[in-house]
């Protein structure tokens, strides 16, 4: 079996994206809709084959799922033995993202040409989510590290593109550029470990970096820092770039202000697509984080991916925007995920972290992008995206209504919804491996049927707010993907994806274990009756609750000044002189230069200014004075001369 | 006789040179202005001829040296010297051509271009010596021609000022050189060039001379300056061929001469590129202009640079020669949307570049492909030359100087994007008015672009300077 077609699901984007880029300003706008969406149905029905085709025809070999490479040629060759592919792998886990990247990519495809209908570039915004659909499926599909790199720096600019696309507000343009250079500065960690992992393994190939023989699992390192070896050291920096893609604290500060994209945005890029690339990539590499070191990376993975779960979960009880609620809930979410590879093993019922990651990953996708596109809906009726501007909606809009509900009850771990068979899968693995994070996770789960209730009950039930103009249900091109995503998250639970996907790639057979499960379902419900009793009906309780919480509630709401902490220490590095870390809080710098930085800054630049006087005099000394500390410097060095005398 | 084809390139460009005066001479003052034309169709014809194999081999004692990998560096400026006369077709018809200098520019701008050659193409020191005046001392011409302005007139003087203390310096060294192994010839002089205080003393004098034309921190505060006040072509020539040339030349020489050397020069380059990256960078985020941006751009691009030749290896020489080709497209993308801008409407600061989208939208992708390829963004060919220098410098363990760069290219992609921001997020009440550039500035930067987009894309390129770079 080949799976040459494959190749299809990244050209058709690809054709779209040049098309309508450069054709869609002379065609009527609705057409360059229309043509990404049939273009991307094809690409999903393609996945679904490849699935079906490996799955089900590919099956096992010799009891495990391999790895088939639909394409790998060579790109460039940098050495003999180092060598740039790009190509199309075929596993468990690239399948599972293609399903997942393109029946998104296509929901919010089809609900975008209602959503964006009548605004000015609407033919850009559909070029722009085809290049981004197929910059996230290429990186998905990459055989390699220096492939998935590439295509991750492309992600990063079409979603650059497309959360500042609305350019008219600042806002959307800063926060465009928070996230470029936030996720950018994380990625400095990615390169560095790109460029450390092949040099000493000798190699970009995943399949050569993951096998039981292959140099990075094979090899014994010694330890160069804080016992880690050369390769614990690499695989760090590399989580480090997948930690800043995937939103995880600290590097998590751009992802609630990215939310001033459109929404179908925040629903592929921050719910489905990008932000799990982090977790995509440390499942893609998950051998060598298991293998190399003894597992100690997977130790940072697993508490990062815990802090963050906790540290989301506490903010999003506080924000009244809606969609900043569902950034939060998001981070929380990869949160579980990261946590879920991090306490995770190899083998058989060792590797149920692993499998219940990936699962959830699946599962998250849809109930996710269902909330974000709900909350379009929404937003698309009530033109506003505060809580206090919503409410009683569940009587104009029944459709958004009823798959929010779904999306909240599955996100809060209710059986049979889907999120409550991956969540507790996560929790039966974090009880097996550690029992703090086990209580982390376990809280979390409660907080987070908290707060999503109390958007569902503000938004749907509270006060009978009043409306200018009554708000409507969406059009079918909307409400549509609602329910085909609504659809999916009541079913997709009952997949036995241990069948499918697997840490060893063999078969498992999950068992949920009822006294788990029983807890994991009574904490969500005690979460939703707290939201109920302080919610359902406009009361004074909320505020006087929140109020019992005191400083804590503020901290909290003002998401515990993580912004200020960073442009604190942003203004310090501009003391030494050192600009460079300034770079990822741009408001500093942007604006900084003119107002923000003061006078510290107009002493350091009225010192560069002198330094390039215009007086050629003093060039030329500079040029002697250079030329004479390199020659002293270098005879120093070279034990030619020693000041010692 | 056979041998003295080996000098084909060279011979050919002196033609064109001797042709231009004559063709002076015969032009009646109303058709001056077809001089562009013609210089212009001769050089591309002069290009397109130089990809014709040539032999390897030596002349003049080992005076002079070529190989297949001598040809193409020269084959690599001669297609940027070609783009750049085609974006400043339109300036040099429009400006000169009535005040009867026009033909003084082209043979003016060839003659450096043939001291490029010898440079790259040197066997000794004096022909080394020869050649770099030749690059250098007609520049002060071209930077001072707008004899009108005063600011081009007081560039040119810096320039010739710095010029000079820098080939004092580089003389003195090369001096040095000939006292403590009595040749000036490089093979003899590699043979018995060891380290010594003196020797150390010597190659760094030698390799100030190189700096200053590279712009190396400290050695690169001529260029601002100079760049801000000569003509936009100058300044676009000076920031990539001239540089480019001066790269191609050190890391020649560095092979042949400073194997014995390491512990001399390879810590002076390390200290050199951190400071010239960091220095570059910091000071290109604050300017307003973009002639004195695009400057300390590329003063910073010449810090990446050096860490291929530092990696002093066949993928660090590699990595050089491909890094260095992309950004002479790049660069020249960028410097050719400033000149057209410049030349149509005189504006030159940054700000007046709001809304440009809007207005030129062509123009605008060309700049934003060509920072893109600057900064480093992919797909775009930057991304890969970047990506190799880091790699070589990480094969030689070079880690501090990797992440010093790559923290250098965050910034960078900081201030790129304002300029980016500029032209497509920002509006203007007075954007500059849409016009129309002639064919040939039309084929100038469209070349560009394909060379950023191919050079990326393609491979065999990379592959093919790489077996070049093995020999």
């Amino acid at each position: 079996m080949d799976f040459k077609f494959t190749i299809w699901i990244l050209i058709l984007p690809t054709l779209v994206f040049l098309f309508t880029g450069l054709l869609g300003k002379k065609m009527p706008a609705k057409i360059s809709g229309w043509i990404g969406t049939a273009s991307m149905a094809t690409a999903m029905l393609l996945a679904y084959k490849t699935a079906y085709e490996y799955f089900f025809q590919v099956g096992f070999v010799d009891g495990i799922r391999p790895t088939i490479f639909a394409y790998k040629e060579v790109w460039m060759k940098f050495t003999d033995t180092l060598v740039f592919d790009m190509g199309i792998l075929i596993d468990p886990i690239s399948v599972l993202m293609l399903v997942v990247v393109t029946t998104v990519s296509f929901l919010v495809h089809l609900y975008s040409i209602g959503y964006m209908h009548g605004d000015q570039g609407y033919y850009k915004f559909f070029s722009f989510l085809s290049l981004f659909s197929v910059s996230m499926l290429a990186l998905v599909v990459a055989t390699n590290i220096f492939q998935i790199y590439f295509f991750w720096e492309l992600v990063g600019v079409s979603s650059y593109l497309l959360i500042g696309f609305y350019y008219d507000k600042p806002s959307a343009v800063s926060a465009a550029k928070k996230a470029f250079i936030v996720t950018r500065f994380a990625d400095l960690g990615f390169l560095i470990g790109i460029l450390l992992l092949s040099f000493h393994a000798g190699t970009f190939d995943f399949m050569t970096l993951v096998s039981e023989d292959g140099p990075l699992l094979a090899q014994t390192a010694p330890p160069v820092f804080m016992g880690l070896s050369i390769f614990g050291v690499a695989l760090s920096l590399i989580f480090v770039g997948g930690a800043g893609k995937s939103a995880m604290f600290p590097l998590h500060i751009w992802l609630p202000d990215a939310m001033e994209g459109p929404t179908p945005v925040s629903a592929l890029i921050h719910a489905a697509t990008m932000v799990v690339a982090g977790v995509y990539l440390v499942a893609r590499l998950f051998p060598a984080f298991q293998g190399v070191d003894g597992g100690a990376v997977l130790h940072l993975v697993a508490w990062t991916g815990a802090i963050s779960s906790l540290f989301a979960a506490i903010i999003a009880m506080t924000q009244d925007d809606i969609k900043r609620v569902l950034a939060y809930s998001t981070m929380s979410q990869i949160g579980y995920m990261m946590l879920a590879l991090g306490v995770s093993g190899m083998e058989g019922h060792h590797g149920l972290g692993y499998m219940a990651s990936m699962f959830h990953l699946f599962t998250h996708a849809m109930f996710k992008a269902l909330l974000f596109l709900g909350a379009g809906s929404v937003i698309h009726a009530v033109h506003s995206n505060l809580m206090k501007d919503m409410g009683g909606l569940r009587k104009y809009m029944p459709i958004t209504h009823i798959t929010f509900l779904i999306a909240c009850l599955a996100i809060s771990g209710v059986p049979p919804f889907s999120g409550f068979f991956s969540k507790d899968e996560i929790l039966a693995a974090a009880f097996e491996q550690n029992k703090i994070l086990f209580a982390i996770e376990y809280a979390v789960a409660g907080l987070t049927a908290f707060y999503m209730f109390r958007i569902y009950f503000g938004i749907f039930w509270g006060k009978e707010t009043v409306y200018k103009h009554t708000p409507h249900e969406s059009p079918l091109t909307m409400s549509l993907p609602l329910l085909i995503l609504a659809i999916a998250t009541v079913f997709i639970g009952f997949i036995p994806f241990g069948h499918f996907v697997t840490a060893d790639r063999a078969l498992y057979d999950i068992h949920i274990d009822p006294m788990m499960a029983g807890a994991s379902v009574g904490v969500g419900l005690i979460g939703i009756l707290v939201a109920y009793i302080l919610y359902k009906k406009e009361s004074t309780l909320a505020d006087g609750v929140s109020e019992m919480f005191g400083q804590g509630y503020t901290w909290a709401k003002d998401k515990f000044y993580m912004d200020e902490v960073y442009q604190f220490f942003a203004h310090k590095m501009m003391f030494a002189g050192v600009a460079a870390p300034v770079a990822w809080i741009d408001k500093n710098i942007v604006d900084g230069f003119m107002n923000g930085i003061g006078w510290i800054t107009e002493t350091f630049s009225m010192m560069l200014e002198d330094w390039q006087s215009g007086r050629v005099r003093q060039y030329a000394f500079s040029f002697i004075l250079g030329l004479l500390v390199i020659i002293f410097a270098v005879l120093y060095l070279n034990g030619i001369i020693d000041f010692k005398g | 006789m056979n041998n003295f084809l080996l000098m084909r390139d060279e011979f050919v460009l002196l033609g064109i040179i001797l042709l231009l005066l004559v063709v002076e001479i015969l032009l009646t003052d109303k058709d001056k202005k077809n001089v562009v034309g013609i210089a212009t169709g001769l050089f591309a014809l002069h290009t397109a001829f130089g990809f014709m194999p040539l032999g390897e081999g030596s002349m003049f004692g080992g005076s002079f040296q070529t190989t297949h990998l001598h040809h193409n560096m020269k084959n690599i400026l001669n297609v940027g010297v070609l783009i750049l006369l085609l974006q400043t077709w339109t300036w040099a018809r429009v400006k000169w051509s009535n005040r009867n200098r026009l033909t003084e520019f082209y043979i003016i701008l060839f003659s450096t271009v043939l001291g490029m050659y010898y440079m790259i193409s040197a066997g000794d020191f004096l022909m080394f010596f020869l050649g770099l005046e030749l690059a250098s001392l007609p520049v002060a011409g071209l930077v001072a021609f707008d004899l009108a302005k005063k600011r081009s007139a007081e560039a040119g003087v810096k320039f010739i000022l710095m010029a000079g203390v820098s080939s004092a310096v580089m003389l003195f060294g090369i001096s040095l050189i000939y006292g403590i192994t009595g040749s000036i010839y490089f093979t003899e002089v590699a043979q018995s060039f060891h380290l010594t205080g003196l020797s150390a003393i010597a190659l760094l004098m030698f390799m100030s001379g190189l700096a200053f034309k590279i712009s190396l921190v400290p050695f690169h505060f001529w260029t601002p300056d100079v760049y801000e006040g000569a003509p936009v072509p100058v300044s676009s020539f000076l920031s990539v061929i001239s540089k480019a040339a001066a790269v191609f030349a050190m890391i020649l020489i560095l092979f042949q001469i400073g194997k014995g050397m390491t512990t001399v020069w390879k810590p002076a380059l390390f200290w050199l590129a951190i400071l010239t990256m960091t220095v570059g960078n910091l000071f290109a985020l604050r300017q307003k202009n973009m002639k004195r941006f695009l400057a300390f751009s590329s003063v910073a691009q010449a810090g990446f640079i050096l860490m291929g030749i530092l990696a002093f290896d066949e993928m660090g020489l590699t990595s050089v020669i491909y890094f260095s080709a992309i950004y002479i497209f790049s660069n020249l993308a960028t410097f050719g949307v400033v000149q057209v801008i410049s030349l149509k409407t005189g504006k030159e600061q940054m700000d007046d570049y709001n809304g440009l989208y809007r207005t030129n939208p062509k123009l605008a992708l060309v700049m934003l492909l060509g920072l893109f390829s600057l900064a480093g963004i992919p797909p775009v060919a930057g991304f890969f030359g970047k990506f190799f220098l880091f790699m070589s410098a990480a094969a030689h363990n070079y880690y501090l100087l990797v992440i010093i760069g790559v923290i250098n290219v965050t910034i960078s992609l900081y201030y790129y994007l304002l300029v980016v921001r500029a032209m497509f997020l920002r509006k203007s009440d007075k954007p500059i008015a849409f016009f129309k550039n002639e064919w040939p500035v039309q084929i100038g930067l469209a070349l560009s672009v394909i060379g950023i987009l191919v050079l990326g894309m393609y491979s065999p390129f990379y592959e093919y300077i790489l077996q070049l770079a093995s020999n």
